[in-house]
């Protein structure tokens, strides 16, 4: 086995889980940083010399832990500060330093995109490049932004530590949300030329499995994981020259096995009676990937969902989802469904998701020149050049 | 009476900061400053603040406790009084925060105090 691709794989597998320790014991992000890089380079200078430890994630934490402790010695002895060292702990607390540290990456006092950010940077493993890559923006401006966020969790003191009992559901919701975005930007990647960004996906579908692994009597995470799987089997057939939309793809390329696990991860969720917005979309994924063909899908139980969904949590876009199932139910139909697309217009009137969806309700009314002008919208708002091909072959066939 | 003098400073966040030097000038006419309202018996306390990076916006709309990074507050919101409170850690400081009146129709900025022992 090549000794150092081995070194690469269980440090991208365990770094997360090292570093969490060692901020807890260290009490300080860049520390804790500063002292893996040094324990990777020891490892691969090691491992392929002396082969893999068993345990590489204790190994490293302790090349990572010595390290460290040499570095404290050597400042305290330059800056003349007598005896003002603190070691790191060496005991370890209940429960997992994994869960500290998503939760204090996920804290509310910091922007979103930096909770995403921080996320990726230390409990993914993911190196800045990367995190630069899944935002697109200048790795400059990354890194910069991820050293504010240090910053400021050391300065403004947010703590290191799982929320008590009463802010949990509240902070929870923050750090499944932050999941959920990771793959919403690799599943419909907002700009570029691809429309899937698969390593987005494997990211949070990994991050998801990580959290229900962490808080297994937590039905939303259940929940989140759940539908990432059941959305994430389809990828096979969403792409191929083009973008397919589930009406048309292949539903033989659909991943059995995943969609499988996702719908025992709902079924598990929704038996604990507290239903939630994750579990519900989960459900809905569950109900079109059982479905042997659009047409036999039950529509109705879809819809119904969507009504459950848009009651939980009100928002223009779960009612534009909804008003696609209720076009496909044979006792309410497409003028039914422009009804409820109407309504929520003004809200999303910049998204090309309600004009495409707009578009396509009229198309099937035989309204033909009002959906080409919602289709013209549509491509116009667009963001990437596969939706604006697919929105263009849809105009085309009018 | 009583006044509360806010201190809005020329530097920007993001400047380069200032040579070592010039920072030491700074941190001695504060210094003869302090010493001065001091004499007159008229400090009545005082305290520089980490940069707006560092700040964490507080409301409370309805039962919903809103937790923002910076210092954004709206513009109809002016300063209208402040606490110095010392709390374990920023989950406290927002709990605190969340109490006091006008955080339900304004907002409360949470800065923490800069340590100036190190500088001097």
């Amino acid at each position: 086995m090549n000794a150092g691709g081995a070194v690469e794989r269980v440090f991208r597998q365990e770094s997360g889980r090292v570093l969490a320790a060692l901020i807890r014991g260290l009490g300080d992000f860049d520390r804790a940083e500063e002292a893996l890089q040094e324990a990777l380079v020891l490892a691969l200078e090691r491992w392929p010399r002396d082969g893999v430890p068993d345990n590489p994630a204790a190994w490293l934490t302790t090349a990572a832990r010595n390290r460290a402790i040499d570095r404290l010695r050597r400042e305290a002895k330059r800056d003349d500060k007598e005896a003002a060292l603190v070691l790191p702990a060496e005991s370890a607390p209940a429960g997992d330093d994994r869960l500290r540290l998503i939760f204090t990456c996920c804290h509310p006092a910091l922007g979103l995109e930096t909770q995403v950010a921080l996320t990726l940077r230390t409990l993914a493993g993911l190196t800045t490049a990367e995190v630069t890559h899944a935002f697109l923006v200048p790795e400059a401006t990354m890194a910069q932004r991820l050293v504010r966020a240090k910053r400021k969790i050391r300065v403004a003191g947010i703590p290191y530590q799982v929320p008590p009992d009463h802010q949990l559901p509240e902070r929870l919701g923050a750090v499944l949300k932050v999941v959920y975005l990771v793959f919403n930007e690799g599943y419909n990647a907002s700009s570029g030329a691809e429309v899937v960004r698969a390593d987005l996906c494997a990211e949070a579908v990994r991050l998801a499995r990580l959290l229900v692994a962490l808080m297994p009597d937590e039905p939303e995470a259940l929940g989140l994981l759940g539908l990432l799987l059941l959305v994430d089997a389809r990828r096979p057939a969403r792409t191929g020259p083009a973008l397919v939309l589930l009406p048309d793809q292949d539903r033989t390329r659909w991943d059995t096995t995943l969609i499988a696990e996702g719908a025992t991860l709902v079924r598990t969720a929704l038996r604990r009676g507290r239903p939630g917005p994750y579990q519900l979309q989960a459900a809905i994924a569950a109900v079109h990937d059982e479905a042997p063909s659009h047409d036999t899908t039950d529509w109705a139980q879809i819809a119904g969902l969507y009504a459950e969904l848009a009651r939980l949590e009100p928002s223009p876009v779960v009612q534009l989802n909804r008003a696609v199932a209720v076009s496909f139910v044979a006792a309410a139909g497409p003028a039914a469904a422009l009804a409820l697309v109407d309504a929520v217009a003004a809200d999303l009137d910049r998204s090309h998701l309600l004009h495409s969806t707009r578009a396509d309700l009229l198309r099937r009314l035989g309204r033909t020149a009002e959906a080409a002008v919602a289709y013209r919208r549509a491509i116009d708002l667009a963001g990437t050049t596969a939706e604006r091909a697919f929105l263009h072959s849809r105009l085309t066939a009018l | 009476m009583q006044y509360l003098l806010l201190i809005y400073g020329g530097r920007e966040d993001n400047a380069p900061a200032a040579d070592e030097a010039a920072i030491k000038e700074m941190m001695r006419e504060y210094d003869a400053f302090t010493a001065m309202i001091n004499e007159s018996g008229e400090m009545q306390g005082g305290n520089a603040l980490q940069d707006t990076d560092t700040a964490t916006t507080v409301r409370v709309r309805g039962d919903e406790t809103l937790v923002t990074d910076g210092p954004f507050a709206e513009t109809k919101e002016v300063l209208g009084g402040y606490y110095l409170v010392d709390c374990k850690d920023l989950d406290r400081a927002i709990e605190v925060a969340s109490r006091i009146p006008d955080v339900r129709n304004g907002s409360i900025e949470i800065r923490p105090i800069l340590d100036l022992s190190d500088r001097r």
